[in-house]
């Protein structure tokens, strides 16, 4: 059998993500957008719906907006207009959400990403503008919502790929692409657990050959990549096994509890979706100029794919090293500043990406949280160049570097962590090491290399870290062999 | 007494140190509590007029305030937000309202130092011809309280006509202000659309909607749209570097080079023939001080009303929904769920006639009908824009009636929506394509009603169509005629 | 164009208006003959026609990103149907 994990099917999956604008303030008035603020301390008449408002275009938004289908390779629509999307709900004060259907922003765009076959583009249908909707907490005991208009108004882009993904390694791969860009705009920050990239999964899965598509569900409410790639695991085999038992798919929006490991459908209403869009009569059509457009072409920075290959061109790394560095805007910033400072390349690369990166993991934060200085990463890098410190201590010391932002040249003097290369101090040591491991010493002549590493630990305790590590193989093998 | 005053000579008369703004507005107060049991012009009324009055007096005495406006009495209509009393939009589902916000013309009329009197009643959410279908009853037409003042801003026009106010803004969307100036023999002018912020001016049609003034004569309404017309960054179709000076316009009336257009399908069948006798009087008149007047077709007109409604109503299917019964308004007093609320609040909440465009706005918004209805409507009104910009190609202004009737009598007019839809056929398209017209009474029908008509002009033409009404009312008296007033029993 | 009783009913289910029997039959009656009347607008030939959707010609109607204070909750709140911990309250809504 073929198609997905030999099942025999294919699966066909679009997204649609929708991302928070950092700018300062909401998309039709003038209210904080600032994260975390008492309910309704950030609201006005405008965006909580009272009688006789009318909206008035954050600039900002628009500049993001056309910025991110330029990064997105998206034709913009640069005579556009905004439309009512009708519903009732108690989280929409006007009981419409002002968005675009007809003359979306942007259109026909695409993201490149890598997968196991290659390289390959997700394209991009469409990206338009909007407003998010307010918040609704729940109170179970007393049966009611609260409502609060914080959220309401604060500005919303949502891109539309097309069906062109086809697992969840293409799904996450084109999220990741896509938070890249938006950090390398600075536009989003794009933070999944805080709600200001979300993603939508629509997914639909068909017998290998068939050439029409099977009915897609919808599902929503996943709050990290690592969730979204668990619900469509989830949904696929869902799916699949419907068919085989020769049941339909119903289409569907559908919900996943990540910590039960489920998805289950919404319950939904009839007539649910007309939504009676027309144009917006109290927003002034939009007519961005060419040159306007130039200007905010202009604005757009190296992209995260032409980064990754000019450092591959010119600092001779490798591709998925450039890709790691290139992947977070923050680490190829220090990157590229710890280099013109006298960094060696390959080494800032390895710390960055091996250690760097592996504490923040550990911390649960992104490379954007970073706060040292690259100074201190060059100034880091140069002892090790100079043979002033070994490897071992170099890794040490960037953890404090990472964690507070240490002067390396001060630390290591302050703490005498010079790399220990005198001879008669390594012949002392290794001798006493010889001497105390007559095992070892019996097992490396008797065949086992890697007894000369036990050795080379043994020595390198002892010395706290510091003798040079080269020096000390040498110097061990010129003794033992 | 000075209840049939116009605001120029109001002002006047305090200038001349003859009376203060707080005796003028304790005069007007007066009058509304004698008159308004018969009339019932307001739903409302400023508590806080005559201390408002005094403080604008001893500003006027301190010299920090001056200006047309300063120290008079105003009516506003109850569909623009004010802090200080409720907007209510003569609608149950508004019941209580205060708006945390106050609407920009509100905001300006206070700077110019004008005392605002109350809130007027209107038709529910300015939807009809007629007042009649305001939630807090009827408004009587002071020149024969058996007949209604016209809609929606009939309580303005009423008020004004019935001297309980110099001054009223209305609101018009499809002919508001116009129709009822023309019931009452007033004087009213809708701007062109983007001339005054709609910021505050709770929507009933917002591609549609105009607020405007209202007044005996056209000096008034001039000197009122000065204060009100202005860009406003609250509105986003409120348009930039407007400034209209009316001065040239108020005291010329030499008409010698000027080209009016009447089209000649706009009158005839259809038409009540002592309207047409007026208006073709009137442009005797307008001949004699110099005006060219040339007949002409605009046979688009046809089709001006259904483009209207569709239009109006989709928009305000669409501004009625934050109606809900939650955030403010009417609150029903019991329900089982949310669906419940919705459901009770607006069905409780809103009158037949506001329900009836609700649906057919929704309708014509609905898949599947949304081309046939709402996107042929936007098409047929880009037609109707056409034909009036070949117009004024030709004319600086076009001469036409304001409605085939004078005002009809009480209770006659809801129980066919379709032939009220049918009598703004004169003033629709002007909405439609966002130019402005002046209305201001030409004559009376034999039965002793007013007979308006009206003068458009391209946009942002006002100061020319002042000018035409000025000239006209420098050598006509129409709207220096007052009624006699009903007393209450 | 004729509308019957089901239209009706759609429309008043996304208008959020509960009609009684009778008004439903009095509705689909005013709206029937209102819509006939509208169906004039067929007439006219509009394919090359663009809609006009704004009258007055205004464009690009912008405003500078920069946060002005918000309004007191209290006023905000101060025509709500109830209010609970800075919240509007409201029956529970089923997801």
């Amino acid at each position: 059998m073929s198609g997905y994990k030999n099942t025999g099917y294919e699966v066909v999956i679009g997204l649609e993500v929708h991302v928070e604008l950092n700018t300062a303030t909401k998309i039709f008035c003038n209210c904080s957008t600032e994260f975390g603020a008492a309910p309704n301390t950030h609201v006005c008449p405008v965006c909580s719906g009272m009688p006789g408002v009318l909206p008035v275009l954050n600039k900002g938004v628009l500049q993001r907006a056309v910025a991110v289908g330029l990064a997105t390779n998206c034709t913009i629509t640069q005579k556009c207009k905004f439309d009512r999307k009708n519903y009732f709900y108690p989280d929409l004060p006007k009981a419409f959400q002002t968005s675009q259907l007809y003359l979306p922003i942007c259109r026909n765009g695409y993201l490149e990403i890598a997968t196991a076959e290659g390289a390959k583009k997700v394209r991009i249908h469409e990206i338009h503008m909007e407003e998010d909707a307010g918040k609704l907490n729940h109170e179970a005991q007393s049966g009611s919502t609260l409502i609060d208009f914080n959220r309401c108004g604060v500005p919303l882009l949502e891109i539309v790929s097309e069906p062109d993904m086809t697992c969840a390694d293409d799904v996450l791969a084109y999220l990741e692409k896509l938070k890249s860009t938006l950090e390398y705009l600075n536009v989003s920050d794009c933070k999944m657990q805080e709600g200001s990239m979300r993603a939508d999964v629509n997914l639909s899965v068909r017998r290998v050959g068939d050439a029409e598509l099977g009915t897609r569900t919808e599902t929503k409410n996943m709050n990290s990549f690592k969730a979204i790639a668990r619900a469509i695991e989830y949904e696929i085999f869902r799916q699949i096994e419907l068919l085989e038992d020769g049941g339909q798919v119903l289409q569907e929006t559908r919900r996943w509890d990540d910590e039960r490991g489920v998805g289950y459908a919404m319950r939904s209403k009839e007539n649910a979706h007309d939504y009676r869009y027309f144009p917006e009569p109290d927003l002034a059509p939009i007519n961005i100029s060419d040159e306007w457009l130039e200007e905010i072409r202009g604005t757009i920075p190296e992209l995260p794919d032409q980064k990754q290959a000019r450092y591959v061109a010119d600092y001779k790394l490798s591709d998925y090293d450039a890709a790691q560095l290139t992947r977070y805007r923050k680490l190829a910033e220090i990157f590229e500043s710890a280099v013109q400072l006298g960094a060696a390349p390959k080494e800032a690369a390895n710390l960055l990406i091996g250690d760097c990166l592996r504490l923040l993991n550990a911390e649960g934060k992104e490379a954007a949280d970073l706060t040292f200085e690259p100074e201190n990463l060059a100034e880091l890098l140069k002892l090790v160049a100079a043979g002033t410190i070994n490897k071992t201590t170099a890794k040490a010391v960037f953890e404090l570097i990472y964690a507070d932002n240490i002067d390396p040249v001060a630390y290591v003097k302050e703490n005498g962590l010079e790399m220990v290369s005198d001879d008669g101090a390594l012949d002392a040591m290794i001798d006493e090491v010889i001497a105390a491991n007559p095992k070892s010493v019996a097992d490396y002549q008797g065949g086992k290399k890697a007894a000369l590493g036990f050795l080379v630990g043994q020595i390198m305790k002892a010395s706290k870290g510091k003798a040079d590590a080269g020096k000390v193989n040498a110097k061990l093998r010129e003794k033992l062999d | 007494m000075i209840q049939y005053e116009t605001a120029v000579a109001l002002r006047q008369a305090c200038i001349d140190g003859q009376t203060t703004a707080q005796a003028q507005t304790e005069a007007y107060l007066a009058q509304i509590a004698k008159y308004d049991g018969v009339y019932h012009c307001y739903n409302t009324l400023n508590e806080k007029a005559a201390e408002q009055a005094a403080a604008v007096d001893a500003k006027l005495a301190a010299g920090e305030i001056a200006g047309p406006l300063a120290g008079v009495p105003v009516a506003i209509k109850d569909n623009l937000a004010t802090q200080e009393m409720t907007t209510t939009c003569s609608s149950k589902i508004l019941e209580g309202f205060i708006s945390p916000y106050d609407a920009t013309v509100v905001q300006k009329l206070q700077a110019a130092g004008a005392i605002i009197l109350g809130k007027t009643n209107m038709d529910e959410f300015a939807m009809g011809s007629t007042t009649e279908t305001s939630y807090t009853g009827a408004t009587k037409n002071p020149w024969n309280a058996g007949h209604v003042p016209g809609g929606s801003s009939g309580g303005s026009a009423a008020a004004v006509a019935a001297g309980e106010a110099p001054l009223a803004l209305g609101s018009d969307t499809g002919g508001s202000i116009r129709q009822p100036c023309a019931y009452c023999g007033l004087t009213g002018i809708k701007p062109t659309y983007g001339a005054v912020s709609r910021y505050g001016l709770l929507a009933y049609g917002s591609s549609l909607d105009q607020i405007g003034p209202m007044a005996y004569t056209v000096e008034d309404c001039a000197n009122l749209l000065q204060v009100i017309a202005g860009y406003d960054e609250k509105d986003s179709t409120s348009t930039q570097g407007l400034s209209f000076d009316f001065t040239n316009a108020l005291q010329n009336d030499d008409l010698r080079g000027k080209k009016l257009g009447l089209p000649k399908n706009y009158l005839g069948e259809g038409l009540d023939p002592e309207i047409e006798q007026a208006v073709r009087a009137a442009c005797e008149q307008l001949a004699a001080l110099g005006a060219e007047i040339v007949e002409f077709e605009m046979p688009m007109i046809e089709y001006a009303v259904p483009a209207y409604y569709i239009i109006a109503c989709a928009e305000a299917s669409s501004n009625l929904s934050r109606y809900d019964g939650i955030k403010y308004g009417y609150h029903p007093e019991s329900f089982a769920d949310l669906e419940d609320l919705y459901l009770t609040a607006r069905s409780q909440g809103f009158g037949p006639e506001v329900k009836r465009r609700i649906m057919l706005g929704t309708f014509a918004l609905s898949s599947g009908y949304y081309d046939a209805y709402y996107q042929k409507a936007l098409k047929v009104r880009a037609l109707i824009k056409q034909e009036f910009d070949k117009a004024f190609a030709e004319y600086d202004a076009i001469v036409s009636p304001v409605a085939p009737t004078t005002a009809p009598k009480l209770n006659e007019s809801l129980s066919d929506p379709l032939a009220m839809y049918l009598s703004d056929i004169y003033t629709v398209s002007v909405n439609l394509v966002g130019i402005p017209a002046v209305s201001l009474p030409c004559g009376f029908s034999a039965a002793g009603l007013p007979i308006g008509m009206q003068l458009l002009g391209r946009n942002f033409a006002e100061e020319g169509l002042v000018n035409l009404a000025q000239a006209y009312q420098m050598h006509t008296d129409w709207h220096a005629k007052r009624p006699v007033l009903k007393e209450a029993e | 164009m004729e509308i019957d009783r089901k239209m009706v009913e759609y429309v008043a289910e996304l208008s959020k208006l509960r009609l009684t029997e009778p008004e439903k039959e009095l509705m689909q009656q005013d709206l029937s003959k209102v819509l006939q009347y509208m169906d004039i607008l067929n007439s006219l030939p509009t394919d090359e026609v663009e809609p006009l959707t704004h009258v007055s010609g205004v464009e690009n109607v912008f405003r500078e990103d920069v946060a002005q204070p918000s309004f007191a909750r209290e006023k905000i709140l101060q025509n709500a149907l109830a209010a609970e911990e800075g919240c509007f309250k409201v029956p529970q809504t089923v997801e």
